[in-house]
């Protein structure tokens, strides 16, 4: 079970000993804690579910006040779960803290990428960009979508302009480089998906991990 | 504060290495051969000066054996020692660039000389002088710190 939630604070860069530069993401995770746990008899599969950062109960839902009342913690603004392959080792009302993460951990990132509104399709789909002078007009067009007559219609799926951003995405295998306990700071190496103070989750990573 | 300034303030070099664009630097290089580590020293033009904070480059320019080498130092990284300003440059320009299509006498960058440049100067070296001041207070108090510990401590381990 690692997984916890977290803050995304914003990039810098470290030096190692050798003057090597690594750009890093600063994520300011947890403390978590565990407001309910799942299991295989009870509900079909196994979890723990965290919640992150406290708010005021008038913020939240009545129902979601409820189900916090139940866990007998804080109401949180902020509540995943993440799915095991055994009971959870961990009850209801434990904190998670980053300390379960250590230097050189590979893990998955999972945010909500930053919104781009309506976007063209060089923007969303890396289409080409057309010739600027000479007379063109089709600077930023997305050119032909399809063929004529037959088969008389535009194939579905065919890439156009649409809402692009704003959804969730997953960066996998990036390698924690800095875990502060003190300020609950993880320096994760790479990017991040979302903007400066989005919410993110940060879970050990699932594929691509060399066993051993 | 924003918790990255905070986070960077911590690591950076609390000061930073001087150095401007046109002037002519030694910058003194921690290397490593094998095992041991020796000071190089990388002389030669600043033609660029980038980034902010804790990112903050130099681009030094040199000619070695007529051919034109440019290295890029973080001024904040733990391998650059010292940046020493050698003689400082008159130049109209942000980024010396057009020094790359130059050769021979053109290279050259006229000296920037006069009274800022003197009072600079001297307000440097005062700079430095407070600041090592500074540096053997701070490491006297705290020896002083750890004298009184052990002190405290003493009677517990009697």
């Amino acid at each position: 079970m690692t997984l916890i939630l977290g803050r995304k604070r914003g990039m810098t860069q470290l030096f190692a000993d050798d003057g090597a530069v690594t750009g890093v993401t600063v994520v300011a995770a947890g403390p978590c804690v565990v407001c309910q746990t799942k299991t295989d008899e009870v509900d079909g599969y196994n979890a723990v579910q965290l919640g992150f950062e406290d708010i005021r109960d008038k913020v939240s839902k009545k129902p979601l006040r409820g189900h916090y009342k139940k866990a007998g913690t804080a109401t949180k603004r902020f509540l995943r779960e993440e799915r095991l392959s055994a009971p959870p080792q961990l009850a209801v009302g434990d904190t998670v803290t980053v300390e379960q993460f250590q230097e050189g951990d590979v893990v998955d990132v999972v945010g909500t990428s930053k919104g781009r509104g309506f976007a063209g399709t060089i923007k969303r789909h890396g289409f080409h960009r057309g010739p600027e002078t000479h007379g063109s007009h089709n600077v930023r067009q997305p050119g032909s979508i399809g063929c004529s007559a037959y088969p008389g219609r535009v194939f579905k799926g065919k890439r156009m302009s649409g809402h692009y951003g704003a959804a969730r995405h997953t960066v996998k295998n990036l390698r924690i480089l800095q875990v502060d306990t003190e300020r609950n700071l993880l320096y994760i190496k790479g990017a991040v998906p979302g903007p400066r103070n989005g919410l993110v989750q940060v879970r050990t990573a699932k594929t691509g991990v060399k066993k051993g | 504060m924003d918790l990255i300034d905070n986070l960077e303030a911590e690591v950076c070099k609390r000061v930073p290495p001087k150095a401007h664009v046109g002037d002519t630097v030694d910058v003194h290089y921690l290397i490593r051969e094998g095992d041991k580590e020796r000071i190089q020293i990388f002389s030669g033009t600043v033609i660029a000066l980038k980034g902010r904070g804790i990112r903050r480059t130099i681009t030094v320019r040199r000619i070695v054996q007529g051919e034109g080498v440019e290295r890029i130092f973080p001024l904040h990284g733990p391998r650059v020692q010292e940046v020493v300003i050698m003689r400082r440059g008159k130049v109209r320009r942000a980024r010396l660039y057009y020094m790359r299509d130059r050769v021979g006498k053109s290279t050259r960058v006229t000296e920037l000389l006069g009274d800022k440049v003197r009072r600079e100067r001297e307000q440097d070296t005062a700079d430095q002088a407070a600041q090592e001041a500074a540096d053997a207070a701070a490491a006297q108090a705290a020896e002083k710190t750890v004298e009184a510990n052990e002190t405290d401590t003493e009677p517990v381990e009697v």
